[in-house]
């Protein structure tokens, strides 16, 4: 056995070392990182960072310019045809077709994927049972509202029973309450032993991954589970502690505290402000300062890292040292 | 007190960069109007001149020759072959290489010595009125000048050289005869190319086209899938347009209609097929709707719908070969209004299939490549 197929077994996506470059310029630089089955993987990044770049390199939509990817153990340089029969995949905007109804668009895609007539009428039983459609099978997809239709959409991706789901975005722009149901049901899925490969923006569906991992400008800066990467050193140096300063003044209070010595770092978090601090830093001491220049302290208190901690400190770090490289 | 034109300036500057920005509708929106004037300035001459003509001289002595040379000298005629007989005179015409046979009967230089007088057949395709009409009256004006210069002793002839024109196909010169023919071929486009255009396009604005990539459909199935439906609707409408062409505008039909139907399928498909590599191209509904358009009026221009093609400057002529427009009037003319069978148009049947083919491979190619993911 290779090095390579080693590291492949096993893995529902193992990329290694992927270049995707367009022109000159370079989308995708050297990303290596490795899927297990079943997992919920999380996949950030800003905009323009390459996500969607790598998931259509991942599917067999781009060639890869460098690198090597295996997607449920099929190597997508080979054979991009039997990566495609083999996963799911949801895009950003559901692409539905508006005017079929749910059951129409439910049997475009099984007819797409071959599935049997009998094998058909089984799986759409199935899904309309697990994501609730039953009442709308009727009804033209424009008609539905932004949760249904993403619910629709994902039904459709996972029709032909793949594996491997990617769902690129999939609670841009639905409400809170689908973007909450469709996490409980992804990890109903998740624990049928079904894998996600999941975009988001929003760090709170970043939070609930079981692994994530984060793009910056084609770069792969972060990879692993939530809770190991707030223990990162970069995220939380040696020697350092976080704090929460809840204060009605935030901006006032987030200028004076950026110049006052022992603040590292400090971001603004709503009502609070978030700040990397010394670690024998005296919190009555700061407490004290602010208040002497007029800032009304409501409270004080110690803070984990978050993950949004996590990618701001990470960016910085990332953008300090290609700012070094560049002279 | 704000100026009534405050922000004009942001505007216009704004404006401008849109312009600059998307220099495609800059070029489509300059060249059309200037496409249109070359070709009524230019390409279009309403003059009629060197008409195909095919003659059969069954004389070939001295007078019958003097004849065709002054027939050739008007430069309304343009010689195109000499026959040895009637039945290829016919054909030459049925088939839509001349336009005019002129036959000249083996008595004609003894009657004229004689003193007699001597006709001459001039038959004429009258499905082109224009041309009909110019040809009959250079002939008889020809007729009438040779008749001067010769003396007729039986005086019961008033004209020594007799020009006995018969117009063929389109005895009446109706111009309904002449021009639903060759619409019909510019109706269709509307039907297969603009439907076929917009149907892949939409999919691309709605992002269900990145979908499909995603799932194990291939090429040929996608655009093939996507083709069929459409060519029924264009059959169906060449049906609708036969049937009131015959039925309303009573154009008769006098060749085979089973014919026409089979020799629509390859225009057809290559309709579609053009309509598939435009929205191969196109990324937006408007952006197709100008791709069209490029190929909407040359196929009115120089397709010979409404200008003869052996009147346009060569670069035309040239052009007109490669717009299947120009293949589809000839069938539908040819078997409408001339009776034509397969044996006068199975190379324009041909040519249409391999415009199709090729076509539709160089959209697949470019699906299949992805080229139109941006």
């Amino acid at each position: 056995m290779t090095d390579a197929a080693q590291t492949v077994t096993g893995a529902a996506i193992s990329a290694q070392h992927l270049v995707r470059r367009f022109g000159t310029f370079t989308a995708v630089d050297d990303i290596s990182f490795r899927v297990e089955k079943g997992e919920i993987f999380g996949f950030l990044g800003p905009n323009g960072s390459g996500k969607t770049t790598i998931i259509k390199m991942l599917t067999g939509l781009l060639p890869l310019t460098g690198g090597d990817a295996w997607v449920q153990g099929i190597d997508v340089r080979k054979d991009a045809e039997a990566v495609r029969e083999n996963i799911g995949y949801m895009s950003q905007k559901f692409s539905l077709y508006d005017d079929l109804t749910v059951l129409e668009n439910l049997r475009f895609y099984g007819r797409i994927y071959g599935l049997s007539p009998e094998r058909m009428k089984q799986r759409i039983d199935d899904i309309v049972q697990l994501n609730g459609l039953s009442p709308y099978m009727n009804r033209l997809a424009a008609q539905l509202s932004g949760g249904w239709k993403q619910r629709l959409a994902l039904g459709c991706a996972m029709l032909h029973e793949p594996k491997l789901l990617f769902l690129d975005e999939p609670t841009a722009g639905i409400d809170p309450v689908a973007r909450r149901q469709l996490w409980d049901l992804l990890f109903e899925l998740s624990g049928h032993g079904i894998t996600f490969f999941v975009t988001t923006h929003y760090m709170d569906e970043a939070e609930r991954c079981s692994h994530v991992a984060y793009i910056y400008y084609g770069k792969l800066i972060a990879d692993g589970t939530p809770a190991d990467l707030k223990q990162l050193p970069d995220v939380q140096p040696a020697g350092t502690a976080r704090v929460e300063i809840i204060t009605p003044q935030v901006t006032r209070a987030l200028r004076l505290a950026r110049h006052i010595p022992g603040i590292r770092s400090a971001t603004i978090f709503g009502e609070s402000i978030h700040a990397l601090v010394e670690e024998h830093f005296n919190l009555a001491d700061l407490r004290a300062q602010l208040q002497k220049d007029g800032i009304a302290v409501t409270d004080i208190r110690p803070l984990t890292a978050s993950l949004e901690d996590v990618f701001v400190e990470l960016t910085y770090k990332h953008q300090a040292l290609l700012e070094a490289s560049r002279g | 007190m704000a100026s009534p034109f405050r922000g004009f300036a942001a505007v216009f500057y704004k404006e401008v960069l849109h312009v600059r920005r998307d220099p495609g509708t800059l070029f489509f929106s300059l060249l059309i109007p200037l496409m249109q004037m070359v070709v009524l300035g230019f390409a279009i001459d309403t003059n009629v001149r060197q008409v195909h003509t095919v003659v059969y001289n069954a004389d070939g002595r001295q007078e019958s020759r003097e004849l065709i040379d002054r027939l050739k000298n008007s430069d309304t005629f343009n010689v195109i072959r000499y026959v040895e007989n009637d039945h290829d005179l016919n054909d030459e015409i049925i088939g839509g290489k001349a336009r005019v046979g002129i036959k000249i009967p083996v008595d004609f230089s003894d009657r004229l010595i004689h003193g007699m007088s001597a006709q001459v057949l001039v038959l004429i395709d009258g499905s082109d009125s224009s041309v009909a009409g110019q040809a009959i009256n250079v002939t008889t004006a020809i007729g009438l000048d040779e008749s001067l210069r010769r003396e007729v002793t039986d005086s019961t002839a008033p004209f020594a050289v007799d020009m006995r024109p018969k117009l063929l196909f389109n005895p009446d010169s109706r111009s309904p005869n002449f021009f639903l023919p060759g619409l019909t071929a510019v109706l269709l486009l509307n039907v297969t190319t603009f439907l076929t255009a917009f149907a892949i396009v939409r999919e691309k604005e709605r992002g269900t086209l990145e979908q499909l990539f995603v799932t194990p459909v291939r090429p040929f199935g996608l655009l093939l899938g996507k083709l069929l439906p459409y060519f029924f609707i264009g059959f169906f409408e060449l049906c609708n347009i036969l049937f009131f062409m015959r039925f309303v505008f009573r154009v008769p039909i006098h060749g085979n209609v089973f014919l026409l139907a089979l020799l629509s399928i390859p225009y057809l498909f290559v309709c579609l097929s053009f309509g598939m590599l435009i929205s191969s191209k196109a990324n937006s509904q408007a952006q197709a709707m100008q791709l069209a358009f490029l190929t909407f009026l040359p196929s009115i221009f120089f397709s010979g719908y409404i200008f003869p093609r052996e009147t346009m400057p060569i670069f035309f002529r040239v052009l007109s070969y490669f717009i299947p427009a120009s293949y589809f009037i000839n069938i539908t003319r040819g078997i409408i209004l001339r009776g034509a069978g397969l044996q006068h148009l199975w190379i324009d049947g041909l040519a249409l299939t391999a415009m199709g083919t090729i076509l539709l491979v160089i959209a697949a190619r470019r699906f299949s490549n992805k080229v139109i993911m941006t």
